[in-house]
């Protein structure tokens, strides 16, 4: 990557890499659950599956069209949330979108620290999409 | 307009019209190439609705006063200079809307419903912007109006021949269509398509949101019967729309919405409706947004059509050429006749991402669909990014767009 400092900031190295080349961009051929979502105003779109295994999330696959942040964004979920069960998964959940909102998570605890500073490239946004 | 006051057109002193240009965006100047979607405002239009406001300021049509007089005066003043500017025969055929959009709901609703019999076809273009779409499927779908759509070529002109085509069984009462893209930059050819339409008995109207701003408009040349377009992209405020019609046409079509300012006389039995234009004009009107159209029409006189349009063609074509020497950039259109609107696609990078990462560069750029998926769909892509030019555009902002998209390419390599 060139270190392009106005840009860098946005689209940090992770970002770009899982935009490029998402780890879990495929679809579930087998899964327990899906959902879509859409966000008519700027055209993305994306797909989920879920695979559970001994009631933890066992697979994610995913199908997305948008930006390198809109991507990075469904694979780094997917990476973040494999292995969770529901009311871990929905905890991160909540903890991010904090992150992602206002760029702080106060109430977050240590257990989330962790996957929480794997998804931090992404705090980034709110410098783009103000909440 | 007294072509003796008119300067030799000189963008620099154009740009000082525009306070707003002045502006840094993140430490870097202003580039804004996003007049397509709506243009900047000359401080003569500011001043005509603040001073508006200020000093002269009451509602219109009704109030036996000084104040009201004096502002129905101002406001009316805007429909005579629109008349001037199309062209039109009469005053009265200046219908105000609040849009493009509002111009063609009013169109399927008092047109579509009333003039137009179930089995009947409307026909638009394969690059419509969704206003132009939209408000024909419902009236498809409430009345049995067939939609039909004329193909594009695969450099985003009209097909002419398929055209043609769509108008042979007669059935087609109306051609609703764009005058010029607002993603490829594509003018279609008015004249022949008014002239082809009309041979086969059906009324044309075309959607000149982008046209107008870029190119004379007159009606009684294009022998068109409608034409709409839209205050704020013509350096105008929000909220006003101009739908030009035929006043024969007009005094058939019923109003489109009822209320205040549009009857001549209300009992619970029945009403009457006042005359063209005004049956068309329930409610207070944008009485502050005609007085800032008014100035901007002015505005746009005193540079004159041949002026902008000469900058804008030139404009056009250094961006043309500047753009398609960036590796991986693909320009999306090829019309021979077009305006100054351009998308593109990179390569390897989301429009989403090229738009973000030139806006860091103080870029105003728009990505996305722009509201013509169908469009997007044709050409296969699901956004572009587009750059598009007003008349305070420079050739070093065109620059600037082609270096910071060099740079846009180079950091996603």
């Amino acid at each position: 990557m060139k270190q392009t400092d106005d840009f860098a900031d946005l689209y940090q190295e992770v970002i770009l890499d899982h935009g490029r080349r998402p780890r879990h961009g495929q679809r579930l051929e087998t899964f327990d659950a899906t959902a879509k979502g859409d966000n008519p105003m700027c055209g993305d779109r994306v797909q989920v599956w879920v695979k559970l295994k001994d009631k933890t999330i066992g697979a994610v696959g995913f199908e997305a069209r948008g930006c390198a942040i809109s991507i990075a964004s469904a694979d780094l979920m997917a990476e973040a949330v494999k292995g969770r069960g529901p009311g871990d998964t929905k905890a991160l959940f909540e903890a991010f979108r904090s992150m992602a909102r206002t760029g702080t998570c106060p109430d977050c605890g240590p257990a989330l620290e962790a996957p929480l500073e794997r998804l931090a490239p992404l705090s980034g946004v709110t410098n783009i999409h103000p909440a | 307009m007294n072509d003796t006051l008119t300067l030799p057109f000189d963008v620099t002193r154009i740009r000082q019209d525009f306070p707003i240009l002045s502006q840094t965006i993140r430490g870097k100047p202003l580039v804004f190439l996003d007049s397509a979607a709506s243009a900047q405002k000359p401080r003569v239009v500011i001043d005509a609705m603040v001073n508006a406001m200020e000093t002269q300021y009451a509602n219109v049509h009704r109030g036996l006063h000084w104040m009201s007089e004096r502002t129905t005066e101002a406001y009316e003043a805007c429909r005579d200079a629109a008349a001037a500017l199309m062209n039109a025969r009469d005053r009265s055929e200046i219908v105000f809307t609040g849009n493009v959009t509002g111009s063609l709901n009013l169109m399927a609703h008092s047109f579509g419903r009333r003039m137009m019999k179930s089995g009947q076809a409307v026909v638009i273009s394969g690059m419509e912007h969704h206003s132009n779409i939209v408000p024909w499927q419902l009236l498809r779908d409430s009345h049995g109006i067939e939609l039909r759509v004329a193909p594009i070529t695969n450099s985003g002109e009209l097909d002419m021949a398929a055209f043609e085509d769509l108008l042979r069984d007669g059935k087609v009462g109306l051609v609703a269509m764009t005058h010029m893209s607002n993603v490829l930059g594509t003018v279609t050819p008015a004249e022949r398509i008014v002239r082809l339409a009309h041979e086969y008995g059906a009324k044309v109207m075309f959607d000149g949101a982008q046209a107008i701003v870029h190119r004379k408009v007159d009606v009684q040349a294009l022998d068109c019967d409608f034409y709409a377009w839209t205050g704020h992209k013509l350096y105008g405020p929000t909220g006003i729309g101009v739908l030009w019609g035929r006043k024969e046409l007009l005094e058939q079509m019923p109003p489109f919405m009822g209320g205040g300012d549009m009857i001549s006389s209300v009992t619970y039995e029945k009403s009457t409706w006042a005359q063209v234009p005004h049956k068309f004009e329930a409610g207070t009107p944008a009485i502050l947004e005609g007085i800032g159209l008014k100035a901007a029409i002015d505005y746009v006189q005193s540079i004159g059509y041949d002026a902008m349009a000469a900058h804008e063609a030139a404009l056009t074509e250094h961006a043309l050429s500047r753009l398609s020497t960036i590796k991986g950039l693909a320009i999306i259109g090829q019309a021979q006749d077009r305006g100054g609107v351009i998308s593109f696609a990179m390569d390897g990078a989301h429009a989403h991402d090229v738009a973000t990462l030139l806006d860091r560069q103080g870029i105003a750029v728009r990505a996305g669909h722009h509201c013509a998926e169908p469009l997007m769909h044709r050409l296969n892509l699901d956004s572009t990014a587009r750059a598009s030019f007003g008349v305070y555009t420079t050739h070093e902002e065109v620059d600037a767009l082609a270096t910071g998209l060099e740079r846009v390419r180079s950091f996603f390599k």
